[in-house]
């Protein structure tokens, strides 16, 4: 029942997804320009950009799956689906779950398949691309579940796009540090394993854990 | 409720609590007062001093007080979000709220006088050294919190939201300053250390201590008399 609940909403939330292309290549752009923005800014001198695009890269997916934040419950709290939900049969922390993964496979996954991009601008070295992609793969969905938490707090509340900023970006610092870092250190030719092992620890943590807290931050705005 | 035991719960209404959180809070500002007078005396006048650093050390007084309140108040925090979200109290989430801007002071003041001792004996105002970064973050923890409470009109809501957010910040302390921990010594920043510090003479430790004491004790009497405002605001 639960497996069933939770596969109609992510394929309703995906669905919803690709009537609405926009969104996600806004989020998408946004992602592209932002890293553009630095050489520009900086200066476009070769070995500065190879030793600060991991960072750039990290940063930049950090804003872009912040800025889409808003939009995880904000639709279906407009409409009344969310109240629905909450109502309906299915606990609440798999129902965040399953709309966190639509989430993090509409609004993280193309950010992904797009770094390598950005990393060639950069001139990252091709044997980087393997460990910024691992890097992203793991540390994304950890963006997306603990701002999850904060896009409910914030539910509703006027201004609630930069307070969700507020509350949010503190708490993405240790993934901004184990994904940046773990790039950096294949990078100086050692192992990125630390890192990434951390980073997929702290995925399940919060896979685990963080749900049930944005279920009970949902029941609170919504009472 | 039985005459033995402490009378837990009957002290959880705003209305019997609000006279003894006055008493508690006079106590409180007193003593803050008086181990103040005595810390500062032994800190500024009775201490010697040190023999590397010269005078500019005496910042520590302030300093280290400050930074452990900071750490602990938030804590102290969260455990009064947790009562409150599992009991049901209106006090509890009032002391979260009363506690908040107080811990904001002490972070603020803990990174204020940090960066007027880093300037003499670093040579610089700012280092990105764990315990700095950390502290920082830390303060963008409070602000988050109090700026969530802000935002929301409706107060039953306001104190929940803040307190799991609250909760939510407690757990993620520890792997911030560990991963900030990490990710200074990957760097391989200014190698100055707080904790390769010479042995401590016996009063400046007094004196640290009894400066603890004066924050420990103005905290509490700057937090009983927010709630106190509090309840008399919305009884």
């Amino acid at each position: 029942m639960i497996l069933t609940a939770s596969r109609t909403l992510v394929r309703r939330d995906l669905l919803l997804a690709l009537r609405r292309r926009s969104d996600v290549a806004t989020a998408l752009l946004f992602f592209i320009i932002v890293a553009s923005l630095f050489p520009l800014g900086i200066g476009a001198e070769p070995n500065l950009l190879r030793s600060i695009a991991p960072g750039v890269i990290w940063v930049a997916a950090l804003l872009s799956s912040m800025l889409s934040l808003s939009r995880l419950f904000a639709g279906d709290h407009a409409d009344g689906t969310l109240e629905q939900l909450v109502l309906g049969a299915a606990p609440l922390g798999v129902v965040v779950a399953s709309k966190t993964l639509a989430h993090w496979l509409v609004s993280g996954l193309p950010l992904v398949l797009i770094a390598p991009l950005i990393a060639l601008q950069y001139d990252v070295a091709a044997e980087l691309y393997g460990v910024l992609a691992v890097s992203l793969l793991l540390g994304t969905p950890i963006l997306s579940i603990i701002g999850a938490i904060g896009a409910a707090l914030t539910l509703g509340l006027r201004g609630g796009g930069v307070l969700l900023s507020l509350l949010v970006l503190p708490l993405y610092v240790p993934v901004l540090i184990l994904g940046a870092g773990a790039v950096e250190m294949a990078g100086a030719g050692l192992s990125p394993s630390g890192q990434l092992l951390l980073l997929g620890a702290m995925l399940i943590v919060a896979a685990v854990f963080a749900p049930w807290a944005t279920a009970a931050a949902l029941r609170i705005s919504l009472e | 409720m039985t005459t033995d035991s402490i009378k837990w719960f009957g002290y959880s209404s705003p209305q019997t609590f609000f006279p003894l959180a006055g008493r508690i809070a006079r106590i409180c500002a007193v003593l803050a007062v008086v181990f103040g007078v005595a810390g500062l005396y032994t800190g500024l006048f009775v201490a010697p001093t040190d023999a590397t650093q010269g005078e500019v050390y005496r910042v520590i007084f302030i300093h280290v007080p400050a930074a452990w309140m900071s750490m602990f108040l938030y804590v102290v925090m969260a455990f009064w979000a947790a009562v409150g979200l599992s009991f049901n109290t209106r006090l509890s989430f009032l002391m979260a709220r009363a506690l908040a801007p107080t811990g904001a002071l002490f972070t603020f003041i803990a990174l204020w006088t940090g960066s007027l001792w880093g300037k003499p004996t670093w040579g610089t105002w700012w280092v990105w050294d764990a315990r700095l970064t950390s502290e920082l973050i830390l303060l963008f923890l409070y602000f988050g919190f109090i700026a969530l409470q802000a935002s929301i009109d409706e107060r039953r809501r306001a104190d929940r939201a803040g307190a799991v957010l609250a909760i939510v910040g407690v757990v993620n302390i520890p792997i911030i300053y560990y991963s900030v921990k990490w990710w200074n010594t990957l760097h391989q920043g200014a190698s100055v250390s707080f904790t390769k510090a010479p042995s401590m003479a016996a009063t400046m430790f007094t004196g640290m201590i009894l400066m603890a004491l004066c924050f420990w004790m103005y905290s509490i009497a700057v937090a009983l008399t927010r709630v106190r405002c509090e309840i008399a605001e919305n009884p």
